[in-house]
C-alpha cells in the first residue's frame, strides 16, 4: 500500500517536471514551476528557507521521502532499475556503506562551490543532471513529435499546433547530459540507487539526516526467517540481513522491502530502539567522460546574377556568435556573481526561452549556465520567463515594466560591417526595432544632411536586449552587437 | 480558391479528426467500404471539360485564330530539385500543355525573367513536343537590368533557341510605362524599337506588341508611336477591380480598353484574375457571385468579363495546376459572354471587395530576389489571406482577437521563414522599381512588422 502510494506520488511529480522541462510554449511554468522550487540543492541556492525546512523536517520525519518521490534523477533511476528487474528478479545484494566516498565526494562538492568553481561541481548535482537530459535528450523528441503534429494540423488547416525549432545550444553540455544519462543508467541498471548513496551531494546531506528519522523501515526478528528476499529486493543495498540491520543513512524509504517480505515482518512505524550499522570501505570510483562536439558551420556565399530574374531566393548566411568579453546573462540575475553563486545548470531557462537567446554557456568558469547570444532571436521586451522558471534565484524574478529599465549590456556600432557603408543602400533596421529608442540615425556625411544615414547609439537608454544585433541585415556578423555588463544597471 | 475551409478547428477536434482520419485508414487497410453511398463517388468528376468547343478570336493583323484562353508561363509548377532547390517540374508541364492544347488552347506567353530565368526552356521543352502550327508563342524583351544593343540582341536571339522556333508570333516590349526615359533607354536610344522592326519587316516577328503597367502619360506617349510603328497589338491589366477602380498607380483599364479599341489594336489581357485575388476572396464573395450560377467557379466570372469584350484577342491565365486549367477551358469553351446587368453586378461586387484592406499583390515575383533574403511574395500574400479570413483585428478589444491572433502569427511562420519575415526589410527599396502594381514594399513591410510586432507583445491597441 505504502510502495504504491510512493510509485504513484513520484510518476506524477517525474511526469510534471518532465512536462516542465518538455513545455515550449510556456503554458504550465506558471502550474508547474513549483515542482523545480521545492529540489533541494536549488531551494538552499535561493537560500528559500521555507522549503529546506519543510525538506529537513519531513527527512527527520519520515527518511528519505525526498529521493524516493521528489527527486527526477531518483525516479529515473528507479525507472531503469525496473526495467532491469523484468530481466533479472531478485538482483541486489547487501554492501557495507562507503562512506569516505560520500563524505569524501560531499566535502569536494561543499568546498568547489564555495571557491567558487560551481560549475564543474554541478556535474554530479541530482536536479539539474536530470534537467539537462530532459532538456539535451528528450526536448528534441517531444519537439519533432510537435513538429509532425505541427505540420499535420497544417494540411489540415488548423492551427492547434506550430512547430518549433529543435535546436542544441550546447554541444558540450549535450554530451554531458549524454555522459550523465550513460553512467547514472547505467549505475542503476547494474545495482540500483549507487548513485544515490555513493556520489550525489544531496542525497549524503539527507542520509545524515533520515538516521534519525522518527518513521523508518524496521526488521522484526522475531517473525524474520532470515530468508534474505528483502535484501536481494533492496536498491539501496541497504538491508544487512545476518544482522537485521539496515543502513538509514542511504534507505530512500521505497517501501520496497515491506511488499517483498512474505512473513510481513518489516514494518514502516516509529522507531523504539536504535540500530546500528557497519561502515566498511571499499573501493569503488566512479568517473565521467566529457565529449565536446564541435558544430560545423556550412555558409555559402551570394551569386551575382548577370540578368535580374524574377522570383527565387537571396541566400541567406547564418549568423555568427560575435565573441564578446563580458558574457551577456539575462536580466534578473542582477550579475555575472550572483549568477555563478546559484545557477545550478539545470537548463530550465533555456528550456523555457522562447526566442532563442539563452543557451547554456561552454567557458569553464560558467560551464553550463545560461548566457546570451542573438543570433537566432532576441530578448523580447514583453517576455520573463526565464526569471519565472528559475528555481535557484539565480534569475531572480522581475516584472517586464523591470525589465524594460534593467540595463545587460549596450549596443556597438561596427562601422565595417554597416550595409549602409558595404553595399550603400539605405538601412536604419536596427533604429526601427530599437525597443527604447536609443538609436538615432545620423548622416554619414555631416557636411551633408542628405546623405544616408548611419545609426548612433546613446549608450545609457541601450538596455542590451539585442533587437538591433538581431534585425541587423549584415552576415554573417552583425554591424551592431550588444557588450554585456558584468554589473546589470537600471536606466 | 480551395482555401475557404473552416479554419477555426480547435485542439480537441483536431485530435478528434487525427482520430478519425486513422480510423479510416484502418477501414481502408482492412477492405471495409463506407455503407449507404446514394450516389457512385467514383464517377462524378471532369466528365464535362469539352475539348472542341473553345472560342476563338481573329487577328485581324495575321488573320490568327487565337483561343480566348491563353496560357501564361509565368506561374509553372515547381518541385524540390536533387540538390534540395525549387526547380521547374518539366514532367508537369509537359503534361499541362498536352492537356492545354487537346482543348483547343494555342497561346503561349512567357518572358526570359519568368521562373528565376527558367520559363523559356521549359516552356520551349514542352512545346517542341507539337506541331509547330498548332500554337502561337509570345515573348518578351525584358532588358530591365542590362539594356545595351548587345545585351538586348543576346537576349533577342536566347529566345528562338531556348523555345525552339524561328519565327515568335507575338514579341513584347516587356513591362514599360513607368516612365519615359526608361522607354527611352530600353528601346529608342540603343535602337532595339528599330532594330526588332527590321525583325518583323524579316518575318521572324510576326506581331509586336508591348505590355503596359504604368501611368496613364506614357501610356498615351507610347500609344502614339502607333503611326510610325504599328503596333500589333498590346497586353494590359485588365479584370472587373481594375475596369473602374484600378488601385496604386495603375490606370483604369476601362480607359485602355477604350484607347485600344478606338485604334482597332487587339488586346491581350493579363491580370484577369489578379493572381487569383479574384479567386480567393471572402465568403460573403464567394457566396455571392455563386448564388448568381452556383455550378460556375468564382474564377470564372472574372474570366468571362474580360472576354465578353469583343476587342479582346485573349485573356492570359498562369496555371499552375491542372484543376486551374479544367475551370478555365469550362468557362471559355464556349465562352457565355456577361449581359450588362451582370457586368454592373461585378462592378458592385468589386466595390464590397474594395472593403477589404489587402495589398494588391498579384504574387508575379518581379520584386524578387530580395538582396535581403526576404520573401516579399508569400509576406504580402499571408497578409491578404488573413485579411480575408478576418484574422486581421483592428484592435486588442475586438471580439475575436484571440483567435485571430494566433491565426496569424502561426499561419505567418508557416508561410514564411523566419529569416524572410517582414522585420528583415531594411527599406533598400530596390524592390519598388520592379512592382508591377506600384506596391511601396519597404512601407508594407513596416505596416505589417509593426502589426505583428503588436500581436507577439499582445498589448492592447
Amino acid at each position: 500500500m505504502l510502495r504504491k502510494f510512493r510509485i504513484v506520488a513520484a510518476a506524477m511529480c517525474f511526469t510534471l517536471i518532465t512536462l516542465l522541462f518538455l513545455d515550449f510554449t510556456g503554458a504550465t511554468h506558471a502550474w508547474l514551476g513549483w515542482l523545480a522550487k521545492i529540489q533541494f540543492l536549488p531551494a538552499i541556492l535561493a537560500l528559500n528557507v521555507g522549503v529546506v525546512l519543510f525538506l529537513v523536517v519531513a527527512t527527520l520525519l519520515f527518511g528519505r521521502l525526498y529521493c524516493s518521490v521528489i527527486c527526477p534523477l531518483g525516479v529515473m533511476q528507479d525507472i531503469f532499475s525496473h526495467f532491469a528487474n523484468k530481466r533479472k528478479k531478485n538482483r541486489f545484494n547487501y554492501s557495507p556503506a562507503k562512506s569516505w566516498l560520500r563524505y569524501g565526494v560531499l566535502l569536494v562538492f561543499i568546498a568547489t562551490m564555495v571557491a567558487g568553481f560551481g560549475a564543474i561541481a554541478l556535474l554530479i548535482a541530482p536536479y539539474s543532471a536530470y534537467g539537462r537530459i530532459a532538456q539535451n535528450l528528450l526536448s528534441p523528441i517531444w519537439k519533432w513529435g510537435n513538429n509532425l503534429l505541427a505540420l499535420i494540423a497544417e494540411r489540415i488547416d488548423s492551427y492547434a499546433f506550430y512547430s518549433t525549432e529543435v535546436w542544441i545550444g550546447s554541444w558540450a553540455t549535450f554530451a554531458v547530459a549524454a555522459a550523465t544519462l550513460i553512467v547514472v543508467g547505467y549505475l542503476a541498471w547494474r545495482s540500483g540507487r549507487t548513485y544515490c548513496n555513493n556520489i550525489c551531494p544531496v542525497g549524503t546531506v539527507l542520509g545524515v539526516l533520515s538516521r534519525f528519522s522518527l518513521f523508518k523501515p524496521v526488521i522484526n526478528t522475531d517473525k524474520c526467517i532470515d530468508c534474505k528476499r528483502c535484501g536481494r529486493n533492496c536498491k539501496a543495498s541497504c538491508i544487512d540481513v545476518e544482522n537485521h540491520a539496515i543502513d538509514y543513512s542511504r534507505c530512500v524509504v521505497c517501501f520496497d522491502c515491506i511488499e517483498s517480505c512474505s512473513k510481513g515482518a518489516i514494518k514502516y512505524t516509529l522507531r523504539t530502539k536504535s540500530s546500528k550499522s557497519k561502515v566498511e570501505a571499499s573501493a569503488d570510483n566512479s568517473r565521467k567522460n566529457f565529449l565536446v562536439g564541435t558544430a560545423l558551420l556550412a555558409t555559402s556565399a551570394v551569386k551575382a546574377q548577370e540578368m535580374k530574374v524574377d522570383g527565387g531566393y537571396a541566400t541567406i548566411i547564418d549568423k555568427q556568435i560575435p565573441n564578446r568579453k563580458t558574457p551577456l546573462t539575462p536580466p534578473g540575475s542582477c550579475n555575472s556573481r550572483n549568477m555563478a553563486a546559484h545557477c545550478t545548470g539545470c537548463q530550465l531557462c533555456v528550456a523555457a526561452c522562447p526566442n532563442q537567446v539563452l543557451r547554456p554557456s561552454t567557458n569553464l568558469q560558467t560551464f553550463m549556465q545560461p548566457t546570451m547570444s542573438y543570433e537566432k532571436g532576441y530578448c523580447r521586451p514583453e517576455c520573463n520567463r526565464c526569471s519565472q522558471v528559475c528555481p535557484t534565484g539565480a534569475i531572480k524574478p522581475i516584472s517586464v515594466a523591470e525589465k524594460s529599465s534593467t540595463r545587460i549590456g549596450h549596443a556597438v556600432w561596427v562601422r565595417k560591417n554597416c550595409i549602409v557603408i558595404t553595399d550603400e543602400v539605405e538601412c536604419g533596421n536596427c533604429e526601427h526595432h530599437c525597443p527604447s529608442n536609443a538609436i538615432t540615425m545620423v548622416p554619414l556625411d555631416k557636411e551633408n544632411r542628405r546623405s544616408r544615414m548611419i545609426p548612433t547609439i546613446n549608450k545609457h537608454r541601450c538596455i542590451g536586449c539585442g533587437a538591433c544585433e538581431n534585425l541587423c541585415p549584415a552576415r554573417p556578423f552583425s554591424a551592431i552587437y550588444v557588450k554585456g555588463f558584468s554589473e546589470h544597471r537600471t536606466l | 480558391m480551395d482555401k475557404k475551409k473552416n479554419n477555426n478547428i480547435g485542439r480537441g477536434e483536431f485530435l478528434a479528426r487525427l482520430g478519425a482520419g486513422s480510423a479510416l485508414t484502418v477501414a481502408a487497410l482492412t477492405g471495409c467500404k463506407p455503407t449507404n453511398l446514394k450516389f457512385d463517388p467514383y464517377n462524378v468528376d471532369d466528365d464535362d471539360v469539352p475539348t472542341d468547343k473553345m472560342t476563338y478570336r481573329t487577328n485581324p493583323n495575321t488573320e490568327d485564330k487565337v483561343s480566348i484562353l491563353g496560357y501564361g508561363c509565368m506561374r509553372w509548377p515547381m518541385r524540390k530539385g536533387e540538390n534540395g532547390r525549387d526547380e521547374l517540374d518539366q514532367e508537369k508541364i509537359n503534361e499541362l500543355v498536352d492537356y492545354a492544347v487537346a482543348h483547343g488552347v494555342n497561346y503561349f506567353d512567357t518572358s526570359p525573367v519568368y521562373c528565376q530565368g527558367n520559363s523559356e526552356r521549359a516552356t520551349g521543352i514542352a512545346l517542341s513536343r507539337i506541331p509547330r502550327d498548332k500554337y502561337f508563342i509570345a515573348t518578351k524583351m525584358s532588358n530591365f537590368s542590362n539594356y545595351t544593343r548587345e545585351n538586348s540582341i543576346l537576349m533577342y536571339n536566347r529566345s528562338f533557341e531556348l523555345l525552339q522556333v524561328d519565327t515568335i508570333d507575338y514579341y513584347l516590349l516587356h513591362n514599360i510605362g513607368s516612365d519615359i526615359k526608361s522607354f527611352e533607354n530600353r528601346f529608342i536610344d540603343n535602337g532595339i524599337l528599330d532594330f526588332l522592326i527590321e525583325e518583323r519587316k524579316k518575318g521572324k516577328i510576326r506581331n509586336l506588341g508591348w505590355s503596359f503597367h504604368g501611368s496613364k502619360e506614357v501610356f498615351d506617349h507610347i500609344l502614339a508611336y502607333h503611326e510610325k510603328v504599328h503596333w500589333d497589338f498590346i497586353q494590359i491589366q485588365m479584370n472587373y477591380s481594375d475596369w473602374q477602380n484600378a488601385r496604386g498607380r495603375n490606370v483604369n483599364a476601362e480607359y485602355l480598353y477604350a484607347e485600344l479599341e478606338k485604334r482597332n489594336i487587339p488586346v491581350v489581357i493579363m491580370e484577369p484574375l489578379l493572381g487569383g485575388r479574384l479567386s480567393n476572396v471572402p465568403n460573403h464573395i464567394s457566396a455571392r457571385l455563386q448564388e448568381q450560377e452556383p455550378e460556375r467557379s468564382v474564377a470564372s466570372w472574372a474570366f468571362r468579363f474580360v472576354g465578353s469584350y469583343p476587342g479582346v484577342l485573349t485573356a492570359l491565365s498562369g496555371m499552375t495546376y491542372e484543376e486551374h486549367l479544367q475551370d478555365n477551358i469550362r468557362t471559355y469553351a464556349p465562352l457565355i459572354e456577361l449581359t450588362q446587368e451582370q457586368k454592373q453586378f461585378l462592378f458592385e461586387t468589386a466595390e464590397l471587395m474594395l472593403q477589404y484592406p489587402t495589398i494588391p499583390c498579384n504574387d508575379c515575383k518581379y520584386c524578387m530576389p530580395c538582396p535581403y533574403g526576404l520573401d516579399i511574395p508569400a509576406i504580402l500574400l499571408h497578409y491578404n489571406k488573413c485579411v480575408n479570413e478576418g484574422n486581421i483585428s483592428r484592435s486588442s478589444q475586438d471580439e475575436n482577437f484571440r483567435k485571430a491572433r494566433r491565426a496569424f502569427l502561426v499561419g505567418y511562420d508557416r508561410a514564411v521563414e523566419k529569416e524572410r519575415q517582414a522585420d528583415r526589410c531594411v527599406g533598400c527599396k530596390q524592390c519598388n522599381e520592379h512592382c508591377p502594381q506600384r506596391i511601396d514594399i519597404p512601407r508594407q513591410m513596416r505596416r505589417i512588422d509593426k502589426y505583428i510586432d503588436e500581436l507577439r507583445k499582445s498589448r492592447e491597441y
